[in-house]
């Protein structure tokens, strides 16, 4: 019960970050939410592995991670080049 | 007992991710917000792995948990550091009631 708790209020936070990454007026915002976002997908994943006895959640979760952080970086690089009326 | 603390920390780690999520729709501008999304993944993120790696106690879920933990906890400076250089190579005008740029300083001077 209280795990299903938790899993509402990081659902909440994920709809907060989304709503920032949809509202943002440049793009680093949009990349700082985004970016909180994978995060915070990667501790829903980790609850969805206690609650349903699964360890491959963790797995799923550590790839995830990985992955967000390239992401984050090469969008940063992307980002660096321009300016921002561009 | 091992149980009731997995407990302590995971609600830690909801409320630190809820009260970081809040600043991240509320901050003024970029910066601002880069601060708030560290303290969702180092106190949301992270709390809620070492919870779940104490709920299973010593097992190879513990040990992954820990393995994304330390991961995360490396690299999100990293990538905060890179979207805050973007940004300000970029231009992306800091908030007006901000008091120093020590960047912007250093290119001029």
């Amino acid at each position: 019960m209280i795990l299903l708790g938790i899993l509402i209020v990081l659902i909440g936070a994920c709809l907060f970050c989304s709503l920032r990454a949809v509202l943002g007026p440049t793009a680093p915002d949009r990349v700082v939410a985004i970016d909180a976002l994978t995060s915070l997908m990667v501790a829903v994943l980790v609850i969805l592995g206690i609650v349903y006895e699964a360890s491959f959640y963790l797995d799923v979760a550590l790839v995830y991670a990985i992955l967000a952080f390239l992401g984050t970086l090469a969008i940063a690089k992307y980002i660096e080049g321009r300016r921002v009326g561009d | 007992m091992i149980e009731l603390i997995a407990y302590i920390f995971l609600c830690i780690g909801g409320a630190c991710a809820l009260i970081g999520a809040m600043g991240i729709l509320r901050f003024p501008d970029v910066y601002n917000r880069l601060h708030a999304n560290t303290v969702v993944v180092v106190g949301g993120v992270i709390m809620t792995l070492l919870g779940a790696g104490i709920w299973y106690g010593l097992s190879a879920y513990t040990l992954k948990a820990i393995v994304i933990a330390l991961f995360l906890f490396l690299t999100n400076p990293v990538g905060a550091h890179a979207i805050a250089r973007a940004a300000h190579k970029s231009g992306v005008k800091l908030w007006p009631r901000s008091v120093v740029d020590k960047l912007e300083e250093e290119e001029k001077g």
